[in-house]
């Protein structure tokens, strides 16, 4: 073999400008596929999202139909939602403690714990448990409908899958996550309350005074708001994942993991927007006196 | 009875997914009454031209005439109700795993808010002894039956809308010889019970000779010279016997022939 003077390449395999100018222009092409693949994508996540908005308006679905998709969606929720928010409560009752008693302020975690269950961690919580129990579900259930061609059936019996499959799905994420959130928040509140004063010893009377002068109705309704927003991105986004699944069982897994993997990205995206869009509401609504924060 | 009218014009339809060519150029009329059987091998666009009939595929060029009006051309409203005078079955039955059998059959009427509940259960059963199965499986699920129980509920749920025209995916593909030919003699008796016209995919040449009035063959696009009709074959069971193609003859009878040479070069060239 002919090896390049100073180089380790052999001499048919010395990288040359013209090969470095086509993996540089390769490069890009790819990035620009990327990037056209993802606004097609997208799109298309749009243009789902409005043909179901669109059936909503056109005809609900039957009562017994979202009966049982409410009880798949909530009411089956409701114990991982539970424990995990009571968890997630004494968690940050663990990790806030020592910085707050650095400062003498242990009294104060009480406000600490319950605005952050209730603007932050209640609603995002309950829409990550959501994305992985409900969402790779769906996902997965309709992204086999599709494989097995029952998609097609409901079709070919001029029902449109849209209206039967979707809309309920989407219909009861929007209406069980606000509950959810509700239920995420309320254990976060308990776990946090009962370590603070049953392990860490926080004088109870306190924790509860300062918990309510911090955190009020608005950052409840604040986390209960974002949630409607992550149930609506849950329902449409593993929907259309399952809608367009790839044929075969590997098909179906990755349905159901892209769709719990989209859901929560757009989630955590959403969150940022949501948060500063509500921040800047509250500041037109009770705009706050510079004078109040100094004492004055 | 078979009229000369069409009830059905397909007329130079095209198809392609991505870069991929599936049906080019076919021309085809589907008189009232008949047995149409559509055969081919494995790839060659056969599942794709039943379901474009019907809506579920749009094609690039060409149009599909369904009883005079372009199906194309329909608004998501009026295809709905144009496909309520077809009845699908579907290759693995397609059948709702979430429902029971009952559940299944009656799909169609209760989601389309027709006749009363009575008249349901009435017609359920009548459909369900048509197809020869007992009311025993009427609570079960899918998944609890056979294949050949599984088409034949399949048959049940597309017959209870009283449709003009049943397309059929592969009726008899994956059961055995007397099962298939269970389902060869539903399908004439559907034929003579209803009137109905029947475009059969089916790659099964007994189930195309016993049940079909016609039969046409398609060839893959992959194996045609650039101008060749994909349509390889028209004409009644008993012309396709005495045919001196020999890609027609060669499907007919089900010799490899020079395919298996085929089949190693290609498996050749890959490993290169």
């Amino acid at each position: 073999m002919i090896m390049a003077a100073g180089s380790d390449y052999p001499l048919e395999r010395q990288p040359s400008r013209g090969g470095m100018i086509r993996s540089f222009t390769e490069s890009i092409t790819d990035l620009g596929s990327f990037a056209i693949d993802a606004i097609v994508e997208l799109g298309d996540i749009a243009r789902f999202a409005w043909r179901t908005i669109v059936w909503i308006f056109t005809r609900l679905p039957r009562r017994d139909t979202m009966f049982a998709s409410m009880y798949q969606i909530g009411v089956l929720s409701l114990p991982v939602i539970a424990i995990t928010g009571t968890f997630i409560g004494m968690v940050l009752a663990v990790q806030s403690y020592y910085q707050f008693r650095a400062f003498g302020l242990e009294t104060q975690l009480g406000g600490a714990i319950n605005k952050s269950m209730f603007r932050e961690l209640g609603p995002v919580l309950a829409a990550t448990m959501l994305a992985g129990r409900v969402g790779g579900a769906m996902a997965a259930e309709l992204g086999t409908m599709r494989v097995t061609e029952q998609i097609d059936a409901l079709a070919s019996m001029g029902t449109n899958p849209i209206q039967h499959l979707v809309v309920p799905r989407f219909l009861s994420c929007l209406l069980m996550i606000p509950s959810l959130t509700v239920m995420a928040v309320f254990m976060g509140v308990m776990g946090g309350f009962l370590y603070c004063t049953t392990i860490l010893n926080i004088d109870y009377y306190h924790y509860w005074e300062n918990a309510k002068k911090y955190a009020e109705n608005w950052d409840l309704f604040y986390g209960v708001i974002k949630s409607v927003f992550f149930g609506a991105t849950i329902g449409i986004v593993s929907c259309h994942r399952g809608f367009h699944c790839q044929p075969g069982a590997e098909g179906v897994g990755q349905a159901a993991t892209k769709a719990f993997v989209l859901s929560f990205v757009v989630i955590i995206v959403i969150d940022l927007f949501l948060s500063i869009l509500l921040d800047a509401i509250y500041q037109v609504i009770w705009p706050i006196n510079p004078m109040s924060l100094m004492g004055g | 009875m078979i009229t000369t009218e069409p009830i059905l014009k397909i007329e130079s339809l095209h198809v392609q997914f991505s870069q991929q060519v599936v049906l080019r150029n076919v021309n085809l009329n589907i008189p009232r009454g008949q047995t149409l059987a559509i055969i081919g091998e494995s790839g060659c666009g056969k599942t794709v031209l039943l379901k474009t009939i019907i809506g579920l595929i749009r094609p690039q060029q060409g149009s599909v005439m369904f009883d005079g009006r372009i199906v194309e051309q329909l608004s998501p409203k009026e295809l709905a109700k144009q496909r309520l005078r077809f009845g699908f079955v579907f290759q693995n039955s397609a059948l709702f795993d979430s429902m029971t059998v009952a559940q299944n059959i009656l799909f169609p009427l209760r989601q389309h808010r027709i006749q009363s509940q009575q008249q349901h259960e009435q017609k359920m059963l009548s459909h369900l002894a048509e197809v020869g199965l007992p009311t025993s499986v009427l609570g079960k699920r899918p998944a609890e039956l056979s294949g050949g129980m599984r088409k034949r509920v399949g048959l049940a749920r597309a017959l209870v809308m009283q449709p003009e025209v049943l397309l059929y995916d592969e009726p008899t593909t994956g059961l055995d010889p007397i099962v298939s030919d269970v389902i060869n003699e539903l399908m004439i008796s559907t034929r003579d019970n209803y009137s109905v016209t029947s475009v059969i995919v089916t790659h099964d040449m007994k189930t195309a000779r016993k049940v079909a009035d016609r039969v046409v063959m398609l060839y893959p696009i992959s194996r045609l010279d650039a101008t060749e009709s994909q349509i390889i074959f028209d004409g009644t069971p008993d012309e396709i016997e005495a045919t001196t193609d020999r890609r027609v003859s060669q499907f007919v009878r089900g010799e490899a022939g020079d395919r298996l040479m085929e089949t190693h070069q290609q498996h050749t060239i890959e490993e290169v």
